[in-house]
């Protein structure tokens, strides 16, 4: 018989080893349901995993990751702070919204000058709005106690009206007929986030990404701040104990990923995305929380957590178009990948132990 | 721009390679913003795919990705089958225009298609149907259907496409009730099953017994039939499987002609930039079948003046004709134009409330 018995030490080795596990367990049993739809399983993996990165056209997917890797990046590594200190931010697709209105709001208003300070202003704008809209739980739970995944998920809602009040009134395009939608801020030299490097797909928000990366390593591994983080979440008691002030670290860790996903929506907006509309947002604040789990709440594994996770969105829609199969089992698919980390997770916190029946 | 000119290389090499392969195959490609069995907008699309590929069998290959969200993505899907060697791709969401346009850009031998939107290029193509006329058949059955005088709306977005929508219904459900009013809900979606539902189940509530409805799923006259003696519409599809229930009648997307003909077109070579905006005339809007819940001279009342639609001798926005404010906006006999009605931001007089900013 087999039973569950509790490391009484989280495995080093396996929580290292389990994402890989998982994304095993995923091409195993995603192969599986691509054979019940009457796809060559190996072909519809490859085409997933292996056509953006080596395929014909990788010259073009490659630097596609970058885009659709960055934002992810970026808001799950705000994410990740405040996970790991037990302060659970599920707004962050609210926070993205508002950076982006807010971004696109401060370029617009100088439109039509050209000026080559009002890009960082966009930046700063981006980065207060995501900020702002992270204090309302933030301060909500620190005055009065209220649960802030509730609040911080509700205000994406909230987010959502504002977005869709933005394109249909303030930020509406003059010249846009009477559609909805912000003029595209690709036709605005001044306020458009460019490829730093051209076809490289590297835009300004893929760097402030990795810039992200090696901040919150350095925080978490060389800070006091990112020792009390980690002491909060691993110890609360021990943290009680010690100077860690939690009303301080709530406004932190809150704020700091706020900023993160105010950032990430003004870099998609004024980039890839050109422009504040009502379908702005496409999910990037909910699927990076998988993406920080993923990447074990480690800066280093967020990194490469976003970058398979656009990678699944990336040779899945090659997938959908190139073998016919449907866009809800490419979905399924990438559910898979957070039940299976969650399943093998297991592993890291117990130890599957064979148990001789004993006689009655 | 170097890598405007990889791209570019590409697509001439690709151009090449798909000359050479025309004599057997054409592709088209389909980029939809919802599922394939959303059960109307998207639906009505693929069966138009669907269509594509049994006329012209063997000729043709076609290919789709569904629920591409607007924006980045969806200039990244076209880019791939523009890459993959498609020659015609048709965009079939308003939020694809700029990503169309881009696309475009990058690959002047692939022709595109974009459904809804105003901004062309020598290969790109804008197409739309005129769901208003629809709209005008819908006003008229349900101003003599209503009892309680209160027609509710489910409003997707407040673009002109569904203002004219709503103008239209109720201008024409005004002209054989003179008490009807119209209650007007906003979903802010295109396809929210549960949003949807809510939306119907709010005006049901404040005493609508018609519901119509802009959005694409069948989930308010599921909410209708739940409530009881409700009637309501099918949209974008016939929605035929609540005809035993609250659905009276509908509007029909019928892209199928359309993309026969423009496949035939660049099969042909005959392939050109256009602007196409049809309606029931030419059969791009269809009404299904109008069910025995209707009385027969309503029913035969509708079917006059979807036939006067049809043949062009009524417009369903014919003055006088005032706006909201009560200044005039058609004089008597005045027709609206074309330009007015894709941009149209205002209601006319008689509906109340605002269109939100």
């Amino acid at each position: 018989m087999l039973k569950l018995e509790k490391r009484p030490q989280p495995s080093k080795a396996y929580a290292y080893t389990t994402p890989f596990l998982a994304v095993l367990a995923t091409m195993f049993f995603g192969g599986l349901l691509f054979m019940a739809l009457g796809k060559n399983p190996i072909e519809a993996i490859l085409t997933i995993f292996w056509e953006p990165l080596f395929g014909e056209f990788a010259f073009y997917y490659r630097p596609q990751l970058l885009v659709k890797g960055g934002p992810l990046i970026l808001i799950a590594i705000g994410l990740s702070l405040g996970f790991k200190a037990g302060i659970w931010n599920i707004g962050a697709e609210g926070q993205y919204i508002v950076g982006a209105i807010c971004g696109a709001g401060a370029g617009l208003a100088f439109y039509p000058m050209e000026a080559w300070f009002i890009f960082p202003i966009m930046i700063l704008a981006g980065a207060f709005g995501g900020w702002v809209w992270a204090m309302i739980p933030a301060l909500l739970k620190v005055k009065f106690q209220t649960n802030e995944i509730l609040v911080s998920l509700m205000l994406v809602y909230v987010a959502e009206q504002l977005l869709a009040s933005m394109s249909l009134g303030l930020l509406k395009n003059p010249e846009g007929h009477g559609f909805p939608g912000s003029r595209n801020l690709k036709d605005y030299p001044s306020a458009f986030n460019e490829e730093i490097i051209t076809g490289s797909g590297m835009h300004w928000g893929v760097l402030a990404a990795f810039i992200a990366v090696i901040f919150a390593y350095v925080l978490l591994n060389r800070h006091m701040l990112g020792y009390s983080i980690r002491l909060t979440g691993e110890a609360p008691r021990a943290a009680k104990f010690s100077s860690v002030n939690p009303a301080r670290l709530i406004l932190f860790c809150l704020g700091t990923s706020g900023a993160l996903a105010g950032l990430a929506g003004m870099f998609e907006v004024s980039g890839p995305a050109g422009q504040i509309s009502i379908d702005f947002n496409v999910g990037y604040g909910f699927t990076a929380i998988i993406v920080a789990f993923l990447g074990r709440l480690h800066p280093v594994g967020i990194l490469f957590a976003g970058l398979l996770m656009a990678l699944t969105y990336i040779g899945g829609e090659i997938a959908q178009s190139n073998l016919g199969l449907p866009g809800a089992a490419i979905q399924l698919f990438q559910g898979m990948l957070l039940f299976f980390l969650l399943a093998v997770d297991l592993l890291t916190n117990y130890r599957i132990k064979l148990v001789r029946k004993e006689a009655a | 721009m170097k890598f405007t000119k990889l791209l570019a290389t590409a697509a001439v090499a690709l151009g090449m390679a798909t000359t050479a392969m025309a004599q057997d195959k054409t592709k088209v490609g389909f980029v939809y913003v919802g599922p394939v069995g959303d059960g109307g907008w998207t639906y009505e699309h693929d069966q138009a795919r669907k269509a594509v590929v049994e006329e012209f069998g063997d000729k043709v290959e076609t290919v789709y990705v569904e629920s591409v969200p607007e924006g980045a993505d969806a200039e990244r899907v076209m880019s791939q089958m523009a890459l993959q060697g498609a020659d015609l791709i048709f965009t079939t969401s308003f939020g694809y225009m700029d990503p169309t346009i881009n696309v475009a850009k990058k690959f002047p031998d692939v022709k595109f298609e974009h459904a809804t939107g105003y901004k062309r290029a020598d290969n790109v193509s804008t197409y739309s149907a005129r769901f208003y006329e629809g709209r005008a058949i819908q006003g008229t059955i349900a101003g003599h259907m209503t009892d309680s005088n209160i027609v509710g709306y489910i409003g997707s977005f407040p673009i002109p496409e569904v203002i004219r929508g709503i103008n239209s219904a109720f201008i024409h459900a005004r002209k054989v009730n003179p008490d009807v009013e119209f209650k007007i809900v906003w979903a802010y979606t295109w396809f929210d099953p549960a949003k949807e539902a809510d939306a119907a189940k709010v005006l049901i509530e404040q005493g609508a017994d018609v519901i119509m409805q802009h959005t694409d799923s069948t989930a308010p006259l599921a909410a209708a039939e739940a409530a009881g003696d409700i009637i309501g519409f099918g949209q974008a599809s016939d929605m035929a499987e609540f005809k035993d229930g609250p659905r009276v009648s509908s509007i029909i997307d019928d892209w199928a002609p359309y993309y026969i003909d423009r496949v035939k077109a660049v099969m042909d070579g005959t392939w050109e930039s256009k602007d196409t905006w049809d309606g029931i005339g030419p059969g791009m809007v269809g009404i299904g079948e109008i069910t025995d819940r209707v009385p027969a001279d309503v029913k035969a009342e509708a079917l006059a003046l979807k036939e006067k639609i049809a043949s062009g001798e009524y417009h369903p926005f014919t003055g006088p004709i005032n706006k909201q404010d009560g200044s005039v906006w058609l004089e008597e006999g005045d027709v609206a134009d074309d330009g007015t009605l894709l941009g149209m931001d205002f209601y006319v007089e008689g509906i109340e409330g605002k269109i939100p900013e």
